[in-house]
């Protein structure tokens, strides 16, 4: 039976005690690299020193990551936070897909790897209805449409439009 | 007279009356869909806005900021899902409304409401710009310093049952900022000899990451929802107005608290939502009818929480200090364009934040006239499947990070901090503390560093009166909040005593017990008042 403790606690179980373990290790990691990351300048106030505000962050993660740990309901790990973390590790998917895109928009241009990359993600999370994957060949158009064509937001051309004849090259980096 | 006239000048141009437009409807659009909401939408759009003029750019983010709200009220009432997280509490009385056959009643009145909420928020503010103008000025750098301060302490205490780790979080965001060239002194600080940290990480990195990647994982890795909408009826779209007019009290004091709770760094929209629904509760002639579909309720909630936007605007214009998650994004834009927002912006281009305010004003008409005509239109956005939704916004973030600096390691960084904003969202801790943490420690450096160059002894620092007001306040917080923490905890032990299996001797038990024998018919009541409160912050 679950505690008053536990009860009162916000959030989910699950995943809390790891999570405030690692945040407290990383905190306490960096913190030990203060002296080789940072400087402490001579001839200069207290208050102005390089080293103060990434003291006063990392000594701030330190105290109130460690207290936040120590008034935590739970001492020991579960099934379910092993289960947490096999879902965490499960986005590490889509990272890679995003990264995957990252990647090929250099080379390929920016409208024909958005092109690839929506409809070939929404494919890969079952949908099947013709309407949906068109939607998403739509939506990855609109995208490029919008942004790259009238908002002329930074995305270099790709690489495979050096390909292209001049003046198709020029409207193809300016435009897609 | 002159300075409005000045004013709608600035306003008077075809790329402003666009992004006022696609500022109404795209934010209407944005609210109205469940899982994507105003703060990921302008985290995608900032880094387009760099290219625009800084008040076509704000407009078109604060027309997001604005009118998500109006949008976030139709899946609320409809399918009793709100569409923004602030608009929850508008389930509690839009619903039952939609349930007992008046679904066309239950959005008018929450789009007057919300119409009445920013109006009135303009307007005050329009009116109380002169004096803030005169107040602006007597902030220097240690009162900016102290103020910034205060806000973050603000955002801690305001994480009820987290404090802690919103604190850590907090400092976490502050670490963040001090990684890589030191401005001074040019030392590296946590560059680990990487070149891609030496120009330190970018905000709108750490933003996008935070709140658009992590909404995407979230999404993709959720479960399409079969959502069924309900058909419009039950009176007419335009009644809503007529309602409201019944109700001007409520009204009123409710968008009071939204302006006075808006203009306060950290509290924001939950706070004033919280404080006008109990106020419209306890001070109704039906109190039962709250939560079953209560008009008064729906008003409290809605008006409230629209007038908080163009209340959030004055710590950021009159001493660039973001108050919450929104402001902080909107910051970027100013410094982009060499805009340095804070009392010079007040003194010096008072033409400019007015300008802002009217465009904030036209936004509501706009976003009234089209949610009144395209309702039935936009109710169908609801039913755009949470995973596909999911694809949508990773593809829009990759615009967002990459147009940026063309940098793929922004990228990673961004992907870094999507999964890292996917556990906190995972394990309901917030993230908007380290956002914060991240502008306020950077503007907390820079005025201490200038503030304490100017003082003898750190006392020094608060021998101003704005300066003395503002300490003063932060002490009074922190002592408010240790009393909280304080009560709290006297609390769980009593309640942890009366579960108790093991034999105690009698004279403690007395002792212990004395406090809880005589509250325990102030209890019960207490305890039926606070349902609301209870089921509003387990919502949270």
């Amino acid at each position: 039976m679950a505690t008053e403790r536990e009860r009162r606690f916000v959030g989910p179980r699950r995943g809390q005690l790891i999570f405030a373990l690692g945040f407290v290790a990383l905190s306490l990691l960096l913190l030990s690299q203060i002296g080789t990351q940072t400087i402490w300048a001579n001839k200069t106030k207290f208050f102005a020193q390089p080293r103060f505000w990434p003291g006063v962050g990392l000594g701030g993660m330190v105290v109130l990551g460690g207290l936040h740990l120590y008034r935590l309901p739970w001492r020991r790990f579960t099934a379910s936070d092993r289960a947490e973390v096999i879902r965490w590790a499960q986005v590490l998917e889509y990272t890679l897909w995003f990264l995957v895109y990252v990647l090929i928009v250099p080379v390929i241009g920016y409208l024909l790897s958005t092109l690839i990359f929506v409809p070939a993600l929404t494919w890969r999370m079952g949908y099947r209805r013709p309407l949906i994957l068109w939607a998403s060949v739509v939506f990855a158009l609109a995208v490029v449409v919008l942004f790259k064509t009238f908002l002329s937001v930074k995305i270099p051309g790709g690489l495979i439009y050096d390909y292209l004849p001049g003046a198709l090259r020029s409207f193809f980096i300016l435009y897609l | 007279m002159d300075l409005l006239l000045s004013a709608l000048d600035i306003l008077m141009r075809w790329d402003v009356a666009l992004a006022l437009l696609v500022g109404s409807i795209g934010g209407v659009l944005i609210g109205a869909i469940p899982g994507v909401g105003p703060a990921v939408a302008i985290a995608i759009l900032l880094p387009a806005t760099f290219s625009m003029d800084p008040i076509v750019g704000l407009t078109v983010l604060l027309g997001i900021y604005g009118s998500s709200m109006y949008g976030g009220s139709i899946p609320a009432i409809l399918i009793n899902t709100p569409g923004t997280a602030v608009n929850a509490l508008t389930t509690y009385d839009g619903y039952p409304m939609t349930a007992r056959g008046e679904p066309k009643r239950a959005l008018s009145l929450a789009y007057s409401s919300s119409f009445f909420g920013g109006i009135f928020s303009v307007l005050c503010l329009i009116l109380f710009a002169p004096v803030l103008a005169k107040v602006a000025p007597m902030f220097g750098s240690r009162e900016i310093f102290l103020a910034a301060l205060l806000g973050i302490l603000l955002v801690i205490v305001a994480h009820r049952g987290q404090s802690l780790i919103a604190g850590a979080l907090a400092c976490f965001g502050i670490f963040l900022q001090t990684i890589g060239m030191e401005p001074v002194k040019y030392s590296q600080r946590y560059t680990f000899d990487q070149p891609f940290l030496q120009g330190g990480i970018n905000l709108i990195v750490v933003v996008l990451g935070l709140f658009a990647l992590s909404q995407a994982f979230v999404l993709l890795t959720s479960e399409d929802e079969k959502i069924r909408t309900t058909r419009l009826r039950g009176g007419g779209l335009f009644q809503g107005l007529r309602e409201l007019a019944r109700h001007p009290r409520v009204a009123t004091v409710s968008a009071s608290f939204g302006v006075l709770m808006g203009m306060i760094p950290g509290v924001g929209e939950f706070t004033a939502q919280f404080m006008s629904y109990t106020y419209a509760q306890r001070s109704s002639k039906r109190p039962q009818d709250f939560g079953r579909g209560s008009s008064e309720g729906l008003i409290a909630a809605e008006t409230s929480n629209n007038a908080v936007p163009a209340a959030a605007m004055v710590p950021l214009l009159a001493l660039g200090i973001p108050g919450e998650a929104l402001t902080a994004m909107m910051l970027s834009v100013f410094y982009v364009h060499n805009v340095v927002p804070g009392p010079g912006l007040f003194q010096n281009d008072m033409d400019f934040v007015v300008a802002l305010y009217l465009a904030l004003l036209i936004l509501n008409v706009l976003v009234l006239v089209f949610l009144l005509f395209a309702t039935k239109s936009l109710i169908q956005v609801v039913k755009i499947p949470n995973r596909f939704l999911g694809v949508c916004i990773l593809a829009l973030s990759f615009v967002g990070v990459y147009s940026l600096r063309n940098s793929a390691t922004d990228c990673v960084l961004a992907a870094v901090f999507g999964v890292v904003g996917y556990i906190l969202k995972r394990l309901s801790l917030p993230s908007v503390p380290i956002i914060l943490g991240m502008v306020l420690g950077g503007i907390m450096e820079v005025k201490l560093r200038a503030g304490m160059a100017r003082v003898k002894s750190p006392l020094d620092m608060i021998d101003r009166p704005v300066a003395f007001i503002l300490f003063l306040i932060i002490i009074a917080v922190l002592v408010m909040h240790i009393r909280r923490v304080w009560l709290d905890r006297r609390e769980l032990k009593e309640a942890e005593w009366q579960f108790k299996r093991r034999s105690t001797s009698f004279g403690a038990m007395l002792l212990r017990r004395r406090s809880s024998f005589l509250m325990e018919r102030g209890k019960l009541v207490r305890a039926r008042r606070l349902e609301w409160f209870r089921r509003l912050t387990g919502l949270f």
